[in-house]
């Protein structure tokens, strides 16, 4: 009896489920704005790993072409979520000077 | 047909120039130091430029899309990632159109910033309407994601341009959930790549049409999270959260862009997945996808209505109101999806009307609060006998958002309802129950703030605490301004009883995706 440890594609697919579901509900449930931007820095990891996954698995797929898409798509994820990142924070900075706090419950003078 | 050589750069002109356009501005503002105390002299303010270089570069792009459009250019660039078609150019016309508006109406709130930050914000403003263009334009996962996001970072800092803690703070709540949203969106290109091997949309609809079952869970998870993520762009639920605040507090031209040329790229990239990428309705999942679509749409159009009751904020009201239109939209999609041929064009033909309403809603509205300071709907009390341009305007657009003829507005629910009647399911002609419901239940907020307009002023009390109504001269905004007020309310009149020339326009547009 032997096993196989090796991990699979579906491995790596809940895994990634996971960290992406943590993340969500880091990003859906914190009041603080840092916190929130940690849960989607969470949400991009999930995303980050299935899309490698998706793309090492990926030999059954027809062409390789394919399979290197996969690896520059998460180039250019973590680009992209650098400059949303800093953006984010530039207004996180700009919101605490006003209001002393990034606490979303406590930064909404906007209400209905 | 891959394009080669110059035929490259001329796919992509109007995203180019507007780019080119956003550099240029930023460029100029630095060098300025070196001529301005040459030409004013010492201490005289210097005239900034950008407002011209803007205007200058989407002259520039929208002539490069008429261009596109006379000689009717098709093809792909960049390995297929971006294409150049009829939709494409349709949309770029729009969102250049829609973007010069809301230059010549930001123009006058720009002149308190200081000539820095007036740079900054006409650069951010073209580099987001360049990457919606080629929003528009994209053909593959991967330049769908960058140029949504590019749309989306520029727009973050716009929001937050407006000076105050409430601009601030809408920045900060629309980059929080425009963040989650991106995420979302992403773990559902995720599996649709991991579905179909590939990342260019026309070969997902090889894999989507060819399916037998298999791929149902992740071409179904997939699509789903990528429709909860670009409802985000098109402030549909389940992803509307941010619209009020975020009209609510930032600048009011931005706000417009936002409700206009950002709602229209949207719908655009998420015609173009749902056509390309699925085949519309030749795939397995047509059916399940379709019905999604028209449960979101029936949900927005009742979320936004009710939340827009009783607005006592302008622009406040106008976020809950760009719910429910983009609702009203979402029906022409859900017909899309399931095989109705005349949906596309329904949705075209309701985003320009659209635009050119909400456009002049906002030229009056900025108006009102550049002069009066004050954004509440009280403002508006007896417009009419203080400014009856601007009154005669805004009761015009109010009654095409309401839907009623002889505005462009009334057309195009009619023909987004028809195209849904059409589909030939029955859920679909529930759709249009609901849709006629709401739109009984927005004439009530619509026509409430329209009788405003021509209602009697209130006798103002001496020492009240009221400010001072402006007087009737001072409410009108600059000539410019004005001549494009003028301009939005005709638009919306003469569709509304000559439609056809852009009614063709749509369908030519739509070909596109309906045929194979």
């Amino acid at each position: 009896m032997s096993f196989d440890l090796a991990p699979t594609l579906g491995h790596y697919l809940v895994v990634s489920g996971l960290v992406f579901g943590l993340g969500s509900a880091v990003a859906l449930s914190k009041r603080n704005a840092i916190a929130v931007l940690m849960g989607v820095e969470l949400m991009l990891n999930g995303v980050n790993l299935a899309l490698i996954a998706f793309s090492r698995f990926g030999a059954a797929f027809a062409d390789d072409a394919a399979a290197l898409s996969g690896h520059a798509f998460v180039v250019f994820v973590l680009t992209v979520a650098a400059a949303e990142a800093a953006v984010a924070l530039a207004l996180a900075v700009l919101v605490y000077r006003r209001r002393e706090t990034v606490d979303l419950d406590r930064i909404s003078s906007m209400r209905w | 047909m891959e394009l080669t050589g110059f035929a490259q750069i001329h796919a992509i002109g109007a995203p180019v120039s507007l780019f080119a356009g956003a550099g240029l501005v930023l460029l100029v503002q630095i060098a300025s130091p070196l001529w301005a105390p040459r030409l004013g002299g010492e201490g005289a303010p210097a005239r900034s430029p950008s407002f011209a270089l803007a205007l200058l570069a989407l002259a520039a792009a929208g002539a490069w899309s008429l261009w596109h459009e006379a000689t009717g250019s098709s093809g792909s660039v960049l390995s297929g990632a971006v294409v150049v078609d009829r939709f494409a150019v349709f949309f770029a016309l729009l969102i250049t159109a829609s973007a010069a508006a809301v230059c010549v109406m930001a123009r006058e709130w720009t002149r308190g910033l200081g000539e820095e930050l007036q740079a900054d914000f006409y650069a951010l403003l073209l580099a987001s309407a360049g990457a919606m263009v080629l929003l528009a334009q994209a053909n593959d996962l991967i330049a769908i994601f960058v140029v949504l996001e590019t749309t989306s970072i520029a727009q973050f800092v716009l929001v937050g341009f407006g000076g105050g803690g409430r601009s601030a703070e809408a920045g900060l709540k629309y980059v929080l959930s425009g963040a989650v949203a991106a995420a979302v969106l992403l773990y559902g290109f995720v599996f649709l790549f991991g579905a179909a091997g590939t990342t260019s949309l026309p070969g997902i609809a090889v894999v989507a049409s060819a399916d037998d079952g298999g791929l149902r869970l992740p071409l179904l998870l997939g699509l789903g999270l990528v429709l909860v993520g670009l409802g985000f762009k098109m402030a549909l639920v389940p992803s509307h959260g941010w619209v009020p605040d975020v009209y609510q507090g930032a600048p009011a031209p931005v706000a417009a862009f936002l409700s206009v040329a950002s709602k229209a790229a949207g719908f655009a990239v998420a015609l173009r997945i749902l056509y390309v990428g699925l085949g519309g309705g030749a795939s397995s999942i047509a059916d399940e996808i379709a019905l999604t679509v028209g449960v979101v749409a029936a949900v927005s159009m009742t979320a936004g209505n009710l939340g827009a009751f009783w607005q006592q904020d302008a622009r406040r009201l106008l976020g809950y109101s760009s719910v429910a239109q983009a609702g009203n939209i979402a029906i022409g999609v859900a017909a899309v999806v399931a095989g109705s041929s005349v949906g596309p064009s329904a949705v075209l033909f309701f985003l320009a009307t659209y635009a050119a309403t909400n456009l002049g809603l906002f030229f009056v509205v900025v108006a009102v609060g550049q002069r009066t300071g004050s954004y509440e709907l009280s403002q508006y009390q007896g417009l009419a006998r203080r400014s009856p341009l601007l009154a005669a305007v805004a009761g015009i657009c109010l009654l095409s958002l309401t839907g009623l003829p002889p505005t462009a507005g009334f057309l195009a629910k009619i023909y987004v309802f028809n195209a849904a009647v059409q589909g030939g399911e029955q859920w679909l002609v529930g759709l249009v129950a609901v849709g006629v419901l709401n739109t009984a239940v927005s004439a009530f907020y619509y026509l409430r703030w329209a009788r405003l307009l021509v209602k009697e002023e209130p006798a103002a009390a001496p020492g009240d605490g009221r400010p001072a109504r402006a007087a009737a001269a001072s409410l009108l905004p600059e000539t410019p301004a004005q001549l494009l007020l003028l301009a939005t309310a005709a638009a919306v009149l003469v569709l509304g009883v000559v439609p056809t020339p852009l009614i063709s326009a749509a369908r030519r547009a739509a070909e596109v995706l309906v045929a194979p």
